[in-house]
């Protein structure tokens, strides 16, 4: 499999093979999402609406439900009007969110739909919401939809009022809603109350009820949107997806705002927690010291099986922050670190973590593809890969460990239900990370040197 | 749903209930574009095209335009290959804000240039798929293709895919249009042969080596398989074929009628789906090609299969009885098949769309089902939640979207799409989808769910 992979190197300019990216608008499906009772809705061909759609599903083994404004021909030539003016009419018929959320496509950007004007004119159903952002699909990546659409939600509802609710806002990036619910459980202990936005717990990680709700108990409400602009703080994970929300929060609502890196490994989970201790004044509970104890007890167990292991890490740009973060402290070489997305802070970031840690001779790339770090590993090889399902031809190809992280992962189940931040979340990858190089370990070892104690 | 019984205005024309006969006296409305608003199950034009052709496995498919697009149809759909991995790589042109501000057709050029000059193995095809906004760009990708053909001698050939331009089915035919751009060329070119072509297989989990097995032991050649597991070389000794056997009609008796038009190639549709259907389609491909020994070894291979199968549909039977099926998948003669195979193991259908079906299909559907069975075109999934609870069916079979709202109903699921993972087709198929439907319908975790 892909051995058609040359070894030699030559650079591409044009041609892109084997992305690590995907387009805005699945982005902005996801996080609309986390609002509770929202229809996410694409503006543009059906069939946007239902690849988003089947690679939400096939990540979170979920149901991820959203509505299309299906272009026609017509549509691309007089404009997407009433193509939206029926979907909203059918959606609040049929479907009964609260909100919808709408995100453009490359489509109906390069047409110029106007939908502020658009939505503007809508007659609504008394007490419903419909919000939107512009995603075009030839900016940036799926990280910047998201992101987007985080701020087209509060473009429309979030208010102001001048009285304080006492609330950190925290907008935890994208993430697993495992993840989620492992960050209010931090919040919780560290006695901070928090507006969590967006939400996908209790959405993409709904229990089976045998009945099929559209919009499970879970999600951000329209009144924690709404209440964001009273907040006395706000945190954002992952200094790459939570740069723009942040500033937003600042400039529009005054709400003065902490970025941090998404809180993978000791460190970023360190800030995270110092951070809440400054907001809520509160000392930090036993509960949290073990599990960072726990946690440093681990990474020397089994350091002398990590040291100096090198690892490709590939995907997001926050998560793949988070997973060098670990891999460091696990005193491997991140060798390649490599995201799709185009941002280029993403290998200033990188590159000082490495320095900070006296690592050298590692390649570091934002706007990179699988087929390049494929050929880096061919060149070089490493002794495990990091990424999402997507490395798992490069794994095969060349024999090297695999370990699953970040988005999408089409080819494993559970992943979602559980958490890659926070001390926890770290325990849970140094064991999969540990456990791949010592199942290599015991595959590779000849028989006199197989041993039941390691 | 807001109110359960409530459809969409415009949907009701394309919901059947023979009982209750939707009243208009034309049948089903199909073959129409979906609602603006409502949660269509369906894909677009370009993932009509892409799907149909991906399966040719040393071509090189690069998707002209903004990222999403190479991204989600990469490695797609399980089609298998005996020979090469090319197709299963991701190759694009990533537009960026620039190119839809200055146009694509440079970065196009210069993509088709580094294939060129640094692919390995060298390109004897590439096809280009422009979507949605190259043509509102005003991309002219033909003229691209056209120069990279006379630069490189090699076949560069444009499918014009706007995701907005159609429905899949329009993209199925734009790729049956590729093909013929690609195999027109090398008419006469090789010697007739008494033996087939396979239309409408995509070789997933490895059908259309079944198919192409059963062919070859009655003593039929089997000339090209398209798509499933083709090759370059292959495909275009595709003119020097009898017959055509057509497999997913929806897909790909676009091609059928083209190349009975312009080759005079005759054909059939098949289904190697279920006891039934693989018998009578090996039966008639060998008379269609009017070859009485493979007629006679048909019919003796069929038997034996048959007779094989009986004794363990039988042993099945108890375990399934009185279950009942819904059926929504993307063609017509595949619902067909499913409803013929679920009455195989006396399980009836209660609920049968399809995405893309024709109005002849659901004629044969309505013969083949009971009175009220509610049958559907393009249904949401509002549509389907609704009708299967109403139904009250035991398990769903389907593709990825409807898997876990099934599994929410706390009803059982078939995935008969891309995603399944042993084949579904032939006799081996018939052993493997009812393993499926047992272990899925009476799987232990069901007493988990509800009452307690």
């Amino acid at each position: 499999m892909l051995d058609l992979t040359p070894k030699e190197v030559a650079e591409r300019k044009a041609l892109r093979i084997n992305p690590c990216k995907t387009c805005q608008p699945v982005g902005a499906m996801y996080c609309a999402l986390g609002v509770h009772k929202c229809m996410p809705h694409s503006h543009g061909s059906q069939g946007c609406c239902s690849y988003h759609r089947t690679v939400l599903s096939r990540h979170f083994k979920e149901p991820a439900i959203a509505s299309s404004s299906s272009f026609t021909e017509g549509a691309s030539v007089f404009g997407g009007r009433s193509n939206i003016n029926t979907s909203v009419k059918n959606v609040f018929d049929l479907y009964d969110p609260d909100i919808m959320a709408v995100h453009t496509t490359c489509l109906s950007e390069t047409i110029g739909d106007d939908l502020t004007s658009y939505i503007m004119d809508m007659d609504l159903p008394e007490g419903k919401y419909v919000v939107h952002t512009n995603t075009p699909s030839y900016v940036g990546s799926h990280i910047n939809g998201f992101y987007n659409m985080m701020m087209g939600f509060m473009s429309y509802l979030t208010k102001k009022t001048g009285t304080s609710n006492g609330k950190a806002a925290i907008f935890p990036g994208w993430v697993n809603p495992g993840d989620t619910r492992e960050l209010k459980r931090i919040a919780e202990l560290m006695k901070v109350p928090y507006i969590m936005f967006p939400d996908h717990s209790g959405v993409m990680d709904a229990p089976m009820t045998g009945k099929y709700e559209y919009y499970p108990k879970g999600g951000t409400t329209i009144p924690e949107i709404e209440a964001l602009g009273d907040c006395d703080h706000v945190f954002g994970l992952g200094d790459i997806i939570s740069v723009e929300p942040v500033e937003f929060m600042e400039k529009k609502y005054k709400v003065p705002g902490t970025l941090l890196p998404m809180p993978v490994g000791v460190a970023a989970t360190d800030a995270f927690i110092m951070a809440l201790r400054e907001f809520s004044k509160t000392e930090i509970p036993y509960a949290l010291e073990e599990e960072r104890g726990q946690l440093v007890d681990l990474l020397l167990d089994c350091t002398q099986y990590s040291y100096q292991k090198k690892a490709a890490i590939f995907g997001d740009p926050d998560i793949i922050i988070g997973m060098t973060a670990l891999a460091l402290e696990m005193g491997m070489i991140p060798k390649y670190v490599i995201t799709g997305t185009p941002k280029e802070e993403f290998t200033r970031k990188v590159k000082a973590m490495l320095e900070a840690y006296g690592v050298e001779d590692c390649i570091v790339k934002a706007n990179a593809d699988l087929f390049e770090l494929h050929q880096w590993i061919k060149n070089e090889p490493v002794d495990v890969l990091i990424g999402s399902s997507y490395g798992k031809q490069i794994a095969k190809a060349e024999d090297i460990p695999f370990v699953r992280a970040g988005f999408p992962v089409l080819d494993r189940y559970g992943g979602p239900l559980m958490p890659t931040v926070g001390y926890r979340g770290a325990i849970r990858y140094v064991e999969k990370i540990i456990n791949a190089l010592m199942d290599r370990i015991d595959r590779d070892s000849a028989d006199e040197d197989f041993d039941v104690v390691m | 749903m807001k109110n359960p019984t409530q459809v969409l205005e415009e949907r009701k024309d394309s919901i059947l209930q023979k009982s209750f006969c939707s009243g208009n006296g034309r049948g089903i409305s199909c073959e129409k574009e979906s609602v603006s608003g409502s949660v269509s199950q369906r894909a677009c034009v370009y993932c009509g095209a892409r799907v149909v052709l991906n399966p040719i496995t040393d071509a090189y498919h690069i998707v002209h335009g903004p990222i999403g697009c190479a991204s989600y149809t990469w490695d797609i759909r399980g089609s298998l290959s005996s020979g090469s991995d090319l197709y299963r790589n991701s190759f694009s042109t990533d537009l960026r804000e620039t190119d839809i501000v200055f146009g694509g057709e440079k970065k196009l050029s210069a993509a088709i240039d580094e294939l060129m000059e640094k692919a390995n193995p060298k390109p004897k095809v590439i096809f280009v798929y422009a979507t949605c906004i190259v043509g509102v760009i005003g991309d002219d990708i033909e003229a691209v293709c056209r120069k990279a053909e006379e630069k490189y001698g090699v076949r560069v050939i444009p499918v014009k895919a706007p995701g907005f331009s159609g429905t899949k089915s329009l993209g199925y035919k734009l790729a049956c249009n590729a093909i013929m751009q690609l195999i027109e060329p090398h008419r006469g070119e090789f010697p007739k042969v008494q033996g087939v072509n396979i239309l409408g297989d995509f070789n997933l989990a490895g059908e259309m080596w079944i198919i192409k097995s059963y062919l070859e032991r009655i003593g039929i050649p089997v000339v090209a398989t398209i798509t499933g597991d083709a090759s370059v070389d292959q495909l275009i000794k595709a003119p020097s074929a009898t017959l055509n056997i057509v497999q997913c009609a929806g897909s790909s008796t676009y091609l059928a009628n083209l190349m009975e038009e312009q080759m005079g190639i005759p054909y059939i549709k098949v289904s190697f789906f279920g006891v039934e259907d693989t018998t009578s389609s090996l039966i008639r491909t060998a008379e269609a090609l009017g070859n009485p020994e493979a007629i006679r070894k048909a019919k003796e291979f069929t038997a034996e299969e048959s007779r094989k199968a009986i004794p363990f549909l039988e042993k099945y039977k108890p375990r399934l009885k009185g279950k009942k099926a819904a059926i929504y998948v993307g063609g017509g003669f595949k619902a067909i098949s499913l409803i013929r195979q679920f009455n195989e193991l006396g399980i009836e259908t209660v609920v049968v769309g399809t995405q893309t079906g024709k109005k002849e299909d659901y004629e044969i559907i309505e013969t083949l089902v009971n009175e009220d069975t509610v049958i559907l075109d393009d249904a949401n999934p509002a549509e389907l939640e609704y009708f299967m609870t109403e139904k009250k069916a035991d398990i769903l079979v389907g593709g990825v979207k409807e898997r876990p709202l099934a599994y929410k109903l706390g009803i059982a699921f078939c995935d008969h799409n891309h995603e399944r993972k042993h084949a579904l087709a032939g006799f081996e198929g018939i052993v493997n989808f009812t393993e499926e439907i047992d272990q899925s319908i009476n799987s232990p975790v069901w007493q988990y769910l509800g009452e307690r």
